[in-house]
């Protein structure tokens, strides 16, 4: 069970959260066409190792926070809010 | 005197407590303290089950949680309760337990005839048969197989309520897992350094294996007390630590003892969920079993059960007791049975020599070195064994009442497997072992292979200091003041996996695999340790494999012709020892299984004789009537249609939209325009996935120029919220918006009707309602009966209509105010089946068209997307499949009869094809507005087939009906009565 | 070692690949003989330098394909290549549920053709599987839910499927422990599916292993795929930890690492990779014959032949390749068991589980081409790629022989997401995690 550290509440359980995805998918400019909108909302890269995702704490302060996670061993490596503060350095859960 | 029998007093039992039982019947005494298995033994039965395939004769084999065998049906307050292991159930008062997979009795047992069968019945023969003729699978095996099948009955008795249970959460820097003398020591130094320490232990009782050696009572009680004396110490008795899941999260069952049960309302067991920094697994070692034949005989046990049946309950497991190990550890057993003057039949020991058995030689014991045993005898219950030399040569037979054997200790790594720790092989003491990553903790003592009380203590502190470094804290020195007794010299283990002769050898003897049963895998290629495990059903029983998995391995191993370490155990996963689902489900269960949201005005709507739907967790009214059937909600309908009706409309969602970018952000949300609304305006809007399919709907408001207050469906309320928050702060950080979520914070009611204007009048006094100057559309803040409020002139129903919004606290006041006003036109409350009605006639969408898989096309609002600017769900909307023209689109349907009803999921066929379907009816009502049911209906290329007929098919309800398809909208299509 | 426990190791390789056919009678023999005349199920292969077709992945797909490609469209040579030990993924690690309970009738179409294959598989196959069809029994508890279940029964039995509804007083006749009213969500009744059931999942993988490698099908084992290589845009082989293999048409049958394997051909995915949980218990006389599923807590349930309740409820949420349980879904789906069948609080939980789903943006499966010539995905499966396992194998057999889609599986094509024709059971959107 993942335990999050979100910069603004602390530590809490996954249940908390919602995932919203891989978080190095980026929204196309508008006019980018249907190829590259197709490939923004279906194609993913679904990474067997780190990949940056989105969780949104909505069973708390409701900030979408940028988590480096791994995907198969679940080990948490940076959590970041979207606004420019640093990482928070995290006691390591594995 | 022969068999078992209580010979002292035991350290758990009270002697002066005795305590009543039933076994099959049969009335017994125990004494309190005793686990079933114990006082079974003291009332000298050894008989006490069958095993799952061929219903041989079993004994209890262990004594704790790892007990494959001596499984029974507890006859209970809740029932039948299958699969009770006797060794952990505590004995009480009144106990009555029954024998499980045998008929007619435990002693002449029909199904032993699988047994005269077996040769016919190897590992997985189900697969090579019952395949013909076809239809006899289902008719003739399967229903015999599965009858044969199960062990114990389960029968429950439901009581009103669910048995209570609860969850309980513990937060702590670390869990030390296991009390023996490794995790006793452990925690010591933990708790001394002021960190907070959980310290869960299974059994009943601190001191693991420690409390069957009396020269470690002093050092047990004198940890023990500094333990309990440490305020940032919780002790957990009687707590498994059931699964570890990473993150510092781990579950643990605690078994309340029948005392504590009886102090706490019955409750029985409470589930852990325990979050720690570090963990300490001092889980020690699993006694395992030698794969010889006969080693499942009543009779045949576990060497360190029988100390412990001896130290724990004063219960020897027999009176001429012969022995077969392979370890020096095992030994204790038998200088303790000879202390306790019990005569020993004889040690059969497969090494040639050892410092153990020498030792046992000195006291006069007889020692058959370098010997094994081959053959087991005896009916029910054994009466001796056999015994070859190893080199084949002399053979001898023992009489003896019972057989301790011990094939060597397998560390319990199987929680540390489930965190990723790697197995590795350790030859010095024939086992697996592993260790954690210090990021996650440590394990510590038997449990990584150090054996020995000693040597496992100074290996818990060793691991307790090094989990302080990691938590950087200070670590002081172990407290030497407390001397550990020290380990005997011993001779190391000669690893022995299986004696081969005549008769079956079991490696797990609760689901009756042999040791020919896992040569039948390798020879037909389920070689791999999970297929033969899969194809033999080894180590999937309730036991889980625990004292023969490893057996198991090796004789897989061995015909493979390749070393253990590389064939290694089956995987182990979660839970460490079954789990009752009422512990696992804790209270959220029944009524309170989930959340029940209730609107402001539930209890004047209960008064008033609703019945309630439920939306997700909401309570909705439905209908004013207890009474089934249309006619109390058609009467409702009707009222709004003739007059006027009000309806609590609170559970909508309600998201508050503020700052200098919120007109920006919502043209970016809504698939229509928001920047152009003027202020004190409503604007019906629509909401897109990315992927261009519609997501909701609902109206906005523009309270002031940087205010505006979104309404969403009562569905999609925490959805659009989610999606809201997303997306401004992923896509649109640029914007200076905040949204608030303030759907619990406003009642809303809509007030609508062709007198709803009138009603109106009356509560909003100083507000000019006049068409004129509260036009269809218009919004903005209103008095309403003297409550500061906001009113919305909006309608769903298609009739002129306003919805009011009030302060959630004010509702009963607003809501009694209109009804008061209303009273004049005969207002009426209605539900949302009413609702319902009206929307379907005015053609109005909800859930059932908004499906997911609908887009603006699709429902005819192709006109609302903007033609310029972005927003979400624009590009997708425009690839070729989403402008097909044999999409579904949203029509009207009415039977042609307007006597037939029309029915929700009746498919649409054309009259001339019956067989392919067109579309579907997505709501349908009968109708108030004119004679006749009306539906709506998503149907391909639907705006093309206005005025043609099809058949609205329900094979379910065996009817078909003709209908004609029309506009969705049954009513006023042009909006006159909403603008009246 | 003691001397009495030594055998002489295995000659591995000796024994003739075929095990012969299977029958009471054989068994009967063998049980006089000391079941000395078995031998192995499929033959362990080793691969050889090429193959007309390479099929990646052991799994229930992986090796149905290689079964109707053999035994149906008369290619043999091919090869299954499994990086560990086949049938230990997806294929044993599910609910072992059957059904083809669709609300389109494009899937309907295929998912029926999916039992009917099922329902004659252990004779195609010479390997009971123990197909039974109990039934599956859908409960409901909202008119909505109501109203889309007749919908989809309507549609069935439209197409000649069978579906009937299930009055409150039958459900309660047909599972004795369900609790009608249970506090939170009263049953309204249930659909059943008659033709619904359960299989054996493990004996699914090694009957149809078995039957491939009799056709000729070779299967390796512990033979993980590396790389994928090509020349230009088509593919012309496999690296694996085995040595390079080449082959004209390579197919992805490794749901879950879907993305991993398209990755090496450059290829993304609309594919994510989730967890789904499953438990059992501990074994029991019986007491539930059919397959039941709850919507009000995503709870469905059934009792296996050996007496287990095999049970599991929703994903988890998020992008995992862990196989394992968490504790709050292990929770959860506990705390609607004992909602819907309080009489099941007694009863002991024995393991958790998890497999890794391909869940595709859609909810739906995926047999198609891709955009690197010869290069074939079977995958995307979600929670549904069991019961499709002879469909499945069958269709991608087709396309993989014939080079075009099989008319019941082509709408499962790749180019429905850029093209707006997107298969989305649940109207849930492009979520994985949300279908």
């Amino acid at each position: 069970m993942l335990r999050i550290q979100c910069p603004w509440c602390g530590v809490r359980d996954e249940i908390e959260f919602r995932y919203r995805g891989d978080a190095s998918v980026v929204r196309p400019a508008a006019d980018a066409g249907i190829d590259a909108f197709a490939s923004y909302v279906y194609e993913r890269g679904n990474q067997c190792g780190w990949q940056a995702e989105w969780w949104l704490h909505v069973g708390g302060c409701r900030q979408l926070l940028t988590v480096e996670r791994h995907t198969l061993t679940h080990e948490i490596r940076s959590i970041r809010g979207t606004a420019d503060e640093p990482a928070q350095p995290l006691d390591a859960v594995r | 005197m022969q068999g078992p029998g209580r010979v002292a007093q035991g350290a758990l039992t009270d002697a002066d407590r005795p305590v009543r039982f039933t076994f099959d019947g049969i009335a017994m005494r125990g004494l309190a303290g005793d686990t079933l298995a114990s006082a079974l033994l003291a009332n000298g039965i050894r008989l006490v089950g069958r095993s799952f395939k061929y219903h041989r004769p079993r004994g209890v084999v262990t004594a704790g949680p790892e007990e494959p065998c001596a499984l029974v049906d507890l006859i209970g307050a809740d029932g039948r309760e299958p699969n009770r292991l006797a060794t952990t159930l505590a004995l009480h008062e009144g106990l009555n337990v029954r024998s499980q997979n045998c008929w007619p009795s435990l002693r002449f047992d029909a199904g032993a005839v699988n047994d005269v069968l077996a040769r016919f019945l190897p590992a997985g023969f189900y697969y090579k048969t019952f395949m013909s003729p076809g239809w006899a699978w289902e008719r003739l095996y399967e229903p015999l197989i599965r009858r044969a099948a199960g062990l114990g009955r389960l029968r429950p008795l439901v009581a009103e309520h669910a048995a209570p249970a609860q969850t309980v959460h513990d937060h702590a820097d670390v869990l030390v897992i296991g009390a023996g003398s490794a995790g006793l020591a452990a925690a010591h130094r933990l708790g001394a350094s002021g960190l907070r320490v959980l310290l869960a232990e299974q059994d009943v009782v601190l001191g693991g294996g420690a409390l069957l050696d009396e020269r470690w009572t002093a050092w047990r009680e004198r940890v023990s007390a500094a333990i309990s004396g440490f305020a940032n110490l919780r002790c957990l008795p009687g707590t498994t630590v059931i699964g570890a899941y990473g993150h510092g999260v781990f579950g643990a069952l605690e078994t309340l003892t029948p005392a504590e049960s009886a102090s706490c309302a019955g409750l029985r067991e409470r589930l852990r969920i325990i979050r720690v920094r570090r963990v300490l697994m001092a889980t020690g070692a699993i006694e395992r079993l030698i794969a010889f034949p006969g080693n499942d005989r009543p009779g045949v046990m576990l060497a360190g059960a029988a100390l412990a049946y001896l130290r724990r309950y004063g219960v020897a497991v027999g009176r001429r007791p012969a022995f077969f190990l392979n370890n020096d550890e095992a030994y204790a057993t038998v200088f303790a049975m000879h202390a306790a003057g019990i005569g020993c039949a004889g040690v059969v020991d497969v090494r040639a020599a050892s410092l153990a058995a020498d030792r046992a030689r000195a006291l006069g014991i007889e020692i058959f070195a370098g010997a094994v045993v081959n053959a087991t005898s005896g009916r029910n219950g054994l009466d001796g064994v056999s015994i070859v030399d190893s080199d084949g040569r002399r053979r001898r037979e023992l009489s003896a009442d019972c057989l301790l054997i011990s094939g060597g200790y397998s560390p319990a790594t199987a929680l540390a497997s489930q965190l990723g720790a790697a197995l590795q092989w350790q030859e010095p003491v024939a086992a697996f072992s592993a260790q954690l990553d210090a990021g996650t903790g440590r394990t510590a003592g038997a449990a990584c292979g150090v054996f020995g009380y000693a040597a496992a203590a100074r290996d818990g502190e060793r691991a307790a200091g090094s989990i302080l470094q990691q938590l950087n804290c200070a670590a002081d020195a172990p407290d030497a003041r407390i001397e550990l007794p020290p380990d005997p010299q011993s001779t190391p283990i000669a690893a022995l996996w299986e004696v081969r002769g005549r008769g079956k050898a079991f490696v797990d003897l609760q689901n009756d695999v042999t040791t020919q049963d896992v040569r039948l895998a390798v020879r037909e290629g389920y070689e791999h340790v999970e297929h033969m495990k899969r194809y033999t059903t080894h180590g999937m029983a309730t036991d889980q494999g625990r004292i023969g998995g490893l057996v198991g391995s090796a004789v897989l191993a061995q015909a493979r012709g390749v070393p253990l370490s590389e064939v290694g155990q089956s995987k182990p996963r979660p839970f460490a020892q079954p789990v009752p689902f009422a512990a696992l489900a804790g209270g959220e269960v029944r009524e309170h299984f989930k959340p029940k949201r209730r609107v402001p005005l539930h209890d004047w709507h209960e008064r008033a004789g609703a019945t309630f739907a439920l939306t997700g967790t909401l309570l909705r009214p439905l209908v004013y009537s207890p009474q089934p059937g249309w006619d109390p909600v058609l009467r409702e309908a009707r009222a709004v249609r003739s007059s006027i009706g009000v309806t609590d409309v609170s559970t909508l969602g309600k998201i508050d939209v503020q700052g200098p970018g919120a007109a920006r952000f919502l043209d970016f949300i809504y698939a229509n325009s928001f920047s152009t609304l003027a202020m004190g305006r409503a604007r019906y809007g629509i909401m897109l996935r990315e992927d261009g399919m519609l997501f909701d709907d609902g109206t906005t408001s523009r309270l002031g120029p940087e205010h505006f207050l979104i309404t969403t469906t009562t569905a999609n309320a925490a959805a659009v919220l989610e999606h809201l928050e997303f997306n401004l702060q992923s896509s649109c950080r640029h914007l200076d918006v905040v949204l608030t979520d303030v759907g619990d914070q406003w009642a809303q009611f809509a007030l609508a009707g062709p007198r709803a204007r009138e009603v109106l009048s009356a509560v909003v006094a100083d507000l000019d309602v006049s068409n004129a100057a509260f036009p269809f559309m218009a919004a903005g803040a209103a008095s309403i009966a003297g409550i500061p409020g906001r009113l919305f002139r909006i309608s769903f129903s298609g009739e002129l209509a306003y919805e009011l919004a009030v302060p959630a606290s004010c509702a009963l006041q607003a809501w009694l105010a209109l009804l008061d006003a209303g009273r004049a036109f005969g207002i009426a409350p209605y539900g949302l089946d009413a609702l319902n009605t009206l929307r379907i006639e005015k053609g109005h969408v909800t859930g059932a068209e908004l499906n997911g898989n609908t887009n603006a096309g699709d429902l005819g609002f192709a006109r609302m997307l903007k033609q310029s600017g972005d927003f979400i769900g624009r590009a997708m909307a425009q690839r070729s499949g989403m402008l097909a023209p044999q999409r579904q689109q949203l029509v009207g349907v009415r039977p042609v009869d307007p006597t037939a009803r029309l029915r929700n999921g009746a498919q649409l066929v054309s009259v001339a094809a019956r067989t392919s379907s067109l579309g579907f009816v997505t709501s349908s009502t009968p109708s108030v507005e004119r004679e006749g049911w009306a539906g709506l209906a998503l149907v391909e290329d639907g705006r093309n087939r206005l005025g043609q007929r099809m058949l609205a098919a329900s094979p379910m309800h065996d009817e078909q009906t003709e209908v004609e398809i029309l506009s969705p909208h049954h009513l006023d299509p042009h909006n006159v009565r909403v603008r009246a | 070692m003691h001397p009495e426990s030594e055998s002489q190791p295995q000659t591995t390789d000796a024994a003739p690949s075929s095990s012969g056919r299977f029958s009471g009678w054989r068994l009967l023999v063998e049980g006089l003989t000391g079941q000395r005349g078995w031998s192995r199920a499929w033959a362990k292969a080793a691969p050889r330098p090429r193959y007309r077709v390479v099929i990646v992945g052991g799994g229930g797909h992986g090796l149905a394909s290689a079964y109707y490609l053999a035994s149906r469209y008369g290619i043999t040579d091919v090869a299954v290549l499994e990086q560990g030990p086949i049938g230990l993924g997806n294929v044993g690690r599910n609910t072992t549920i059957i059904r083809s309970n669709y609300f389109r009738a494009d899937n309907i179409r295929f998912y029926d053709y999916s039992l009917k294959l099922w329902e004659g598989l252990e004779q195609e196959l010479n390997f009971n599987a123990m197909v039974s069809q109990r039934g599956t029994l859908n409960l409901f508890h909202t008119e909505a839910q109501r109203d889309l279940f007749t919908r989809r029964a309507n549609l069935m039995r439209l197409l000649g499927v069978d579906a009937q509804s299930v009055s409150r007083e039958s459900v309660k006749a047909l599972v004795p422990l369900v609790d009608l009213d249970n506090g939170r969500y009263p049953v309204l009744g249930g659909f059943l599916q008659r033709r619904g059931g359960t299989v054996r999942h493990d004996a699914v993988a090694w009957g149809y292993a078995r039957a491939a490698a009799r056709a000729g099908v070779d299967i390796v084992e512990h033979c993980e795929v590396t790389g994928i290589r090509r020349e230009g845009s088509r593919v012309i082989g496999v690296e694996t930890t085995r040595g390079p293999i080449a082959a004209d048409t390579i197919c992805l049958a490794v749901a879950g690492h879907s993305s991993r394997l398209a990755a090496m051909a450059g290829l993304r995915l609309p594919i994510e990779s989730h967890v789904l949980q499953a438990f059992v218990t501990e074994s029991i006389k019986p007491v539930l014959d059919v397959v039941m599923t709850y919507g009000a807590g995503h709870f469905y349930v059934s009792q296996s032949n050996k007496g287990g309740l095999v049970y599991g409820g929703g994903i988890d949420g998020y992008n995992t390749y862990g196989q394992r349980g968490t504790l709050p879904m292990a929770e959860e789906v506990a705390a609607a068991a004992v909602t819907l069948m309080p009489g099941l609080a007694r009863l002991k939980v024995l393991r958790q589980w998890g497999g890794v789903m391909d869940m595709s943006m859609d909810g739906s499966p995926i047999i198609s081409k891709t955009a690197v010539q010869g290069l074939i995905l079977n995958g995307g499966w979600c929670y549904g790629g069991f019961k499709a396992i002879p469909a499945g194998g069958m269709t991608t057999a087709h396309l993989i022989a014939r080079g075009e889609p099989h008319p019941l599986a082509a709408h499962f094509n790749l180019e429905r997401f850029a093209a707006g024709r997107t298969i989305d059971e649940r109207g849930a959107g492009p979520f994985p995690f949300a279908h």
